[in-house]
């Protein structure tokens, strides 16, 4: 089975410093890092493919620097590696991000699975990975906690909800997000390091991907962040007590007067 | 910190174990030295992170067999437990006299499994009777047609019962003496090979020690390594190797001994102010952290000197082993003592550091008979 896990390099603190003027993430000196649900998606590709053959690869949009989050993926064992890095691509919100993902994979063509991790660390908006399914129109399972089964053509999986799972089977190809329940992501080994330091990267610009221009970088994404502020803290709430009854009444007095 | 030029694979191994040391030994280095079970768990996390690979040479799978590199993943393991790196380092002592001296057929057949950590390795030798003096083994080896019958008892073998592959010395030709012991390989589960008593130790105690013993146990005459007669050639080149290993160990004893206390030194006030800010306390720091580093730069020297192919290396070797097992064992106790009465105590790392670093100055030779291959050296290179 052919794999495909999209990773994103993120910076490895959780505190994200913004720039104030204008709005966007200040990644300086921080430390870059796998974002960490990604690693779940690493794991599972590679558990996958240990199970039913075939081969990993990661793909990351991102500055040349991202090289660095592939190599250390491919020393986790991934196979191969392509890193989508252009100027075009920069400023990307969620949805010109997965627009570029999914022409990406569109071009690697022979895929049955694609993983992605449940969201990432910084930009924490869990959009990419179903924007990819929805520009690929290939069905998703979001919040992935188990693989069941993996049969001729369809996967059978266990879907986290608030209140417990859903089994769901799908069709290849088929695009899953992880939660970290589903794994616990291996050690690199010797010998993947040193295979890591010496892959080939592929690097792919918008003319490989043979992507619309329009729908990339700043330019392709609608998102116009106008403010970034940390909401006020809630107040205390009020708790009724009593019976179902008394609870009732108090709440629609309470109700009427502040009307 | 002082800067060993290592190479990009030397740091590679070195994080790696690093991480593995803390991320997966330290967590659990208490519990194992409680329970006195083997590390099954562990083993499989340095198997897969491939790092019984480093015994091996790259044509049979490993990453090149240098002592230097063995060395630093056995620091890096002890530094979290001196119990579960010698559960790796053994596996070492059992696999070189295969790598040293097996044949084309000994090498395909073994080296790979154990470079994968497939199976792990032992290496048996020492005897209820023969100790320090390894020449009063008992156990024969008799050649019966296209096998050899062994005969006898090993005791406190590393690795006994969990290894699947022994290097065992035995005596073929008792007339000869010395000149008459022989290395076999013995693959566990041969008919007539079995285990006795599992040692309860002092420390270490992640690791297994435990008697082999063998009754009519018939195995093919491959499994001979080298020549008959060779038996104690293999030991000492084999040693030679392995112990720059034991040192490493004791190394990086030393180090996690180190660690814990310039922790608490920092952290503990008495007549307030911390105890790191006492002149006496701040001289022996820097005595530990001295002997430590000695023992390092010696290690290394040495390891580097075994893997550029120089082969007259038994009284360095016990250098590094004497001077660093002694070095563990001073820094692991003065830490016990920086930590007062709460290093005496099971709840804190520090006693446990010194109860492993005593072995550091037992196995693999005495400190005692470190010296007399150290004194023997000497005269013999000033008779020339
Ligand atoms: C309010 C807001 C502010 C923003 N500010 C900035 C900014 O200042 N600077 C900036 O560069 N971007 C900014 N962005 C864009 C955003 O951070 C990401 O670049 C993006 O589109 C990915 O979204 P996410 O981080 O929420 O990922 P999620 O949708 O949470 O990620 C889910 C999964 O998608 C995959 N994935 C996500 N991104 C990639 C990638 N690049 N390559 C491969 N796989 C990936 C991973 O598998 C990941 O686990 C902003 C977005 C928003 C909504
Ligand atoms: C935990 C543990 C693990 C071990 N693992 C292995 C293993 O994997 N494989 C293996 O083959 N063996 C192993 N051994 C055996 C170990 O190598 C021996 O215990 C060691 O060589 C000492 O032998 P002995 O115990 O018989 O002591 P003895 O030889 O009886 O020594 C007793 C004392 O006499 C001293 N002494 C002896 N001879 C002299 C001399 N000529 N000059 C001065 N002093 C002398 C010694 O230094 C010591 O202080 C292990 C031992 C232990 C405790």
């Amino acid at each position: 089975m052919n794999i495909i896990v999209c990773i994103k390099q993120v910076p490895e603190t959780t505190e994200v410093r913004i720039n104030p003027e204008t709005n966007t993430l200040m990644r300086e000196g921080v430390k870059s890092i796998i974002n960490p649900f990604d690693m779940y998606a690493i794991e599972e590709g590679v558990l996958i493919r240990e199970k039913v053959g075939g081969k990993v690869t990661v793909v990351t949009m991102g500055p040349p620097q991202a090289e660095a989050a592939l190599r250390e993926a491919i020393s986790l064992g991934a196979d191969e590696a392509i890193l989508l890095s252009d100027r075009a691509f920069a400023g990307s919100d969620t949805w010109a991000t997965s627009y570029t993902l999914a022409a990406a994979i569109r071009k690697i063509k022979d895929y049955q699975l694609i993983i992605c991790g449940k969201q990432a660390s910084d930009g924490d908006t869990a959009q990419v990975g179903p924007g990819i399914a929805t520009h690929l129109d290939i069905p998703q399972v979001i919040y992935v906690k188990k693989v069941e089964e993996i049969k001729d053509t369809t996967i059978r999986v266990w879907r986290m909800t608030e209140d417990g799972y859903e089994v769901i089977e799908a069709p290849f190809p088929v695009l899953f997000t992880v939660v970290k329940e589903i794994n616990t992501p291996r050690l690199p080994s010797l010998k993947g390091i040193m295979r890591s330091k010496q892959a080939k990267i592929t690097v792919w610009t918008h003319k490989d991907i043979e992507a619309d221009f329009a729908q990339l970088g700043l330019n392709g994404s609608p998102t116009q962040v106008a403010k970034v502020f940390t909401p006020a803290p809630r107040g205390k709430g009020q708790m009724l007590s009593g019976t179902t009854d008394d609870i009732v009444a108090g709440l629609v007095n309470i109700l009427k007067e502040q009307q | 910190m002082m800067d060993y030029l290592l190479t990009e694979e030397q740091v590679m191994i070195r994080d790696l174990c690093r991480q593995i040391a803390k991320e997966k030994i330290a967590p659990l280095a208490a519990e194992y030295d409680k329970s006195e079970k083997f590390p099954h768990g562990i083993m499989k996390i340095i198997a897969d992170a491939d790092l019984f690979a480093i015994f091996v040479p790259l044509e049979y799978g490993g990453t090149g067999g240098r002592v230097l590199d063995m060395a630093i993943a056995t620091e890096e393991l002890s530094r979290a437990c001196g119990g579960i790196a010698v559960c790796y380092a053994a596996s070492a002592l059992g696999t070189y006299p295969i790598v040293l001296f097996g044949n084309e057929e000994q090498k395909k057949k073994y080296l790979p499994d154990l470079a994968k950590g497939k199976t792990i390795a032992a290496f048996g030798l020492t005897e209820p009777e023969a100790g320090s003096d390894a020449s009063a083994i008992k156990t024969t080896a008799v050649k019966k047609g296209d096998h050899y019958v062994l005969n006898g008892t090993k005791h406190f073998i590393t690795n006994g019962g969990e290894a699947g592959v022994y290097t065992v010395v035995a005596m073929t030709d008792r007339t000869r003496g010395a000149r008459g012991a022989s290395a076999f390989i013995v693959e566990k589960g041969t008919p007539g090979f079995s285990f006795g008593k599992k040692e309860e130790k002092m420390g270490i105690r992640a690791s297994t020690t435990c008697e082999l013993i063998f009754t009519d146990c018939k195995i093919p005459k491959e499994n001979l390594i080298a020549k008959e007669g060779m038996g104690f050639i293999v030991t000492m080149k084999t040693f030679d190797m392995s112990r720059p290993g034991v040192a490493a160990q004791a190394l990086g004893i030393a180090q996690g001994a180190l660690d814990i206390a310039v922790k608490y030194a920092k952290e503990r006030h008495q007549f307030g102010k911390s105890i790191a800010s006492f002149q006496g306390i701040q001289w022996m720091l820097a005595d530990m952290a001295t002997k430590v580093e000695a023992s390092r730069a010696l290690i290394y020297a040495v390891a580097r000197m075994v893997d550029s192919g120089n082969t007259s290396v038994a009284k360095e070797s016990a250098i590094a082993k004497l001077f660093a097992s002694d070095a563990a064992m001073e820094v692991s106790t003065n830490a016990v003592q920086i930590l007062g009465g709460y290093g005496y105590m099971r709840d804190y790392p520090a006693e446990k550091f010194m109860r492993d670093a005593k072995i550091t100055q037992i196995y693999e030779g005495t400190n005692q008979i470190q010296r007399n291959i150290i004194a023997l050296q000497l005269i013999k290179e000033m008779a020339k």
